[in-house]
């Protein structure tokens, strides 16, 4: 095999490894809101097909590479009732005095609205939402965390589903925060109904809520080691051997990206 | 072992002498074991033997008395442990404690295909799995862009709605066994042997069906099924009113339900209660009429609601509920048409063209011997999207449904790749058992079980 005829990594034909310099996750920090203009990273970039990282990659697909999923920022107008939601609550924050930039960013995906919200900001923004006149919104539907992997610096994510029964809307606010400093307000004070759930994202995920009246572990024993929906947690599954080839346990097989 | 009682050796003056000794043992057995803690004494009471805790008490009478109640007692309606404290009869305080049945659900899902998702979160919620089914598999359609056919859509609705029948009817059986009330208990599984049945013949099997799948149905009904549902529709007419005749009038059922379990309509809402807890506050929030799905909007029914806010209001909702849902199958089989059962995508369907063979359900031979003998193509499509899946678009989606224990969601995030990033089930079970302390603070211990029995939970669901 001469020089020429053996292709550059990550060229057409090339199994080799491309040399990861543009689409690799954003850096640390990109979360944080004084770099508003960074699209905020919910996933992990991905390489190859088939997780082959130890042996040469025979299936042609090494070279493939994903960045790492963001949502897109949704520009005005958003449609339907956005609109009229977004107006409101603009006008319901400047009433309250609490800063425009409490909401990070804005998406529209699927017909559901996410608001991504700064984590200090999260218990005023659910009191304003609970008690303005034109939002409404009476009821906490769901509290839940999601890990989004270890290559994610702010990886942790704390999800409310908020439901308007007055005017029969759902939204969705995000909050994310790192595993080193995994703190953000409780509100509990504003939707009891949160009590149990935060307490369950405490256990599962780590995620420590700040004024929660009594943060202990739900649904795992009292003594438990360690977040078991973290990503970094193993599942714990049993190998199965059968006619003498092993097929390994769940979290350790192949994942096709 | 048998012989050793016809033993001639062993006379009559030594089987009375056994029979003294082991009442004497049945006595002593009935002293509750007693140990001292810092907290104070503490006593295991198995049953019969609650004179000794009771002297104890009366001892020093003015000491509170903390009651550990479950995880495995036959009235807190599965492994739900409450810790409940007592001033006599009166409830101070009651905690549950839950957790005993989490299996890890959520986090299973992430490491199985979208598809095979369904075979987990079906054994969530055990009374009413095809609910769960359907949110979840609402949502990964939302995720994909697709809408299930037609005939998929309504059969959903036909099994959601005989499911919620049976769901109700153990609510009512097993609070009824809590209450004293085994009449109840003993109709009401009769009833749902019924609806179980009929689930078997439609879907293959009682409970876990795993039949609602990301695009549509595994497969179609049988050809009968008209019928067979008809049987069931038929049969509840029957004996339906029976529960009105057996339970509703009656003094016993009523007094200890009345005024029991009090949770106002603000108390639902703070505390996130949903079904027919918020519905007997009056509220008439049932998801089937406010946020349309399944093409709920195309179906003639009423929500029943009542005022009064207590365990009898929702016992008498379940009711009417469940003469409602028998309206809605009746409409479901007049608008169930011929037509497929899901989307035409071969890479979402399930690459299965499923019969039945000799050694029960499986792929039909002659799929397998068009995909082993004839094309290659096949055989490798076939192979890779079984073990692959498909890939589902990043993003995330909330998609709820109206169980019979209130808005069941599914919060589903993708992160672009063939497996789940995250699976979160909100299980009404769940968030309504946090109204348990509010409805039976302050009333006798007797009325917690008649509360928890009215909030419904299903541990399963709850514990995930």
């Amino acid at each position: 095999m001469t020089e020429e005829s053996t292709p550059e990594p990550g060229h057409e034909q090339s199994s080799a490894e491309r040399p990861s310099d543009e689409l690799v996750a954003e850096e640390p920090g990109d979360l944080q809101g004084d770099r508003p203009g960074l699209p905020l990273i919910a996933g992990h970039e991905r390489a190859g097909m088939f997780g082959v990282h130890d042996s040469g990659d025979t299936s042609g697909f090494g070279g493939l590479r994903l960045p790492a999923y963001a949502p897109a920022p949704a520009e005005r107008p958003y449609g339907g009732w956005f609109d009229d939601f977004a107006d409101d609550l603009g006008a319901s924050l400047a009433d309250r005095g609490i800063p425009g930039n409490a909401i990070r960013q804005v998406t529209v995906d699927r017909g559901e609205m996410t608001l991504y919200v700064h984590r200090d900001r999260i218990l005023e923004l659910c009191r304003t939402l609970r008690d303005s006149e034109g939002l409404r919104f009476e009821l906490l539907s769901s509290v839940s965390g999601v890990d989004y992997g270890e290559q994610v610096r702010e990886r942790l994510h704390v999800v409310y589903h908020l439901l308007s029964m007055t005017y029969r809307r759902r939204i969705r606010l995000e909050v994310s925060v790192s595993v080193e400093d995994p703190h953000l307000p409780s509100v509990v004070e504003v939707y009891p109904t949160a009590d149990w759930q935060e307490r369950e994202t405490w256990d599962m995920y780590g995620v420590i809520f700040d004024g929660h009246p009594a943060l202990t572990r739900i649904l795992m024993p009292d003594d438990w080691d360690g977040h078991p929906q973290r990503k970094d947690y193993p599942l714990g599954g049993i190998a199965v051997e059968y006619k003498g080839a092993e097929i390994p346990p769940p979290d350790q097989r192949r994942a096709y990206s | 072992m048998s012989t050793d009682t016809n033993d001639p050796q062993v006379s009559e003056d030594e089987l009375a002498e056994s029979r003294v000794a082991s009442e004497d043992e049945l006595a002593e057995s009935r002293v509750a074991e007693e140990r001292r803690t810092t907290e104070g004494p503490v006593y295991t009471v198995t049953g019969g033997d609650w004179d000794s805790v009771l002297g104890a008490v009366t001892d020093d009478h003015d000491e509170r008395i903390v009651i550990n109640m479950g995880p495995q007692h036959p009235s807190t309606h599965g492994v739900l442990r409450l810790v409940l404290e007592l001033e006599g009869e009166t409830v101070t305080q009651a905690r549950s404690v839950i957790g005993y049945l989490h299996t890890g659900i959520e986090k299973n899902c992430e490491y199985r295909t979208w598809t095979q998702g369904v075979t987990f979160v079906t054994r969530c919620d055990y009374l009413s799995p095809l609910f769960t089914e359907t949110a979840y598999c609402l949502g990964v359609e939302k995720l994909l862009g697709i809408t299930a056919p037609r005939r998929a859509t309504l059969g959903r609705v036909l099994l959601m709605e005989i499911n919620r029948v049976a769901s109700h009817l153990v609510a009512l059986a097993t609070g009824g066994m809590e209450l004293g009330a085994l009449t109840a208990m003993t109709a009401g599984f009769r009833e749902r042997e019924v609806a179980l049945h009929l689930l078997e013949y439609l879907t293959g099997l009682r409970m876990n069906h795993a039949y609602i799948r990301p695009g549509g149905l595994a497969q179609d009904f049988p050809e009968d099924y008209r019928d067979h549902v008809m049987y069931f529709v038929n049969w509840m007419d029957k004996y339906l009113p029976d529960y009105d005749k057996l339970l509703t009038g009656q003094p016993i059922w009523r007094q200890r339900m009345e005024g029991v379990g009090y949770l106002p309509v603000d108390g639902c809402l703070a505390l996130g209660a949903t079904g027919p807890i918020l519905r007997s506050a009056g509220l008439p929030w049932d998801m089937r009429k406010t946020e349309p799905y399944c093409l709920y909007d195309e179906f003639e029914f009423e929500v029943p609601t009542a005022t009064e806010a207590d365990c009898f209001a929702r016992y008498r909702l379940r009711v009417a509920e469940m003469h409602e849902s028998l309206k809605i199958i009746r409409q479901c089989l007049d608008k169930l048409e011929p037509g497929p059962v899901m989307v035409a995508d071969k890479k979402v369907a399930w690459p299965a063209q499923l019969s039945l063979g000799s050694d029960g359900l499986g792929n039909s031979l002659e799929h397998v011997r068009k995909i082993m003998g004839q094309s290659m193509e096949s055989l490798i499509h076939h192979f890779k999207l079984v073990t692959e899946g498909f890939k589902v678009p990043a993003g995330q989606v909330y998609t709820a449904v109206e169980s019979p224990r209130g808005e069941l969601g599914a919060h589903l995030v993708s992160d672009g790749g063939t497996r789940p990033m995250r699976v979160h089930l909100r299980e009404p079970s769940f968030i309504n058992l946090q109204t348990m302390p509010a409805m039976s603070e302050g009333g006798m211990i007797a009325d917690v079980i008649a509360a928890v029995a009215s909030i419904d939970p299903v541990m399963g669901g709850c514990d995930r």
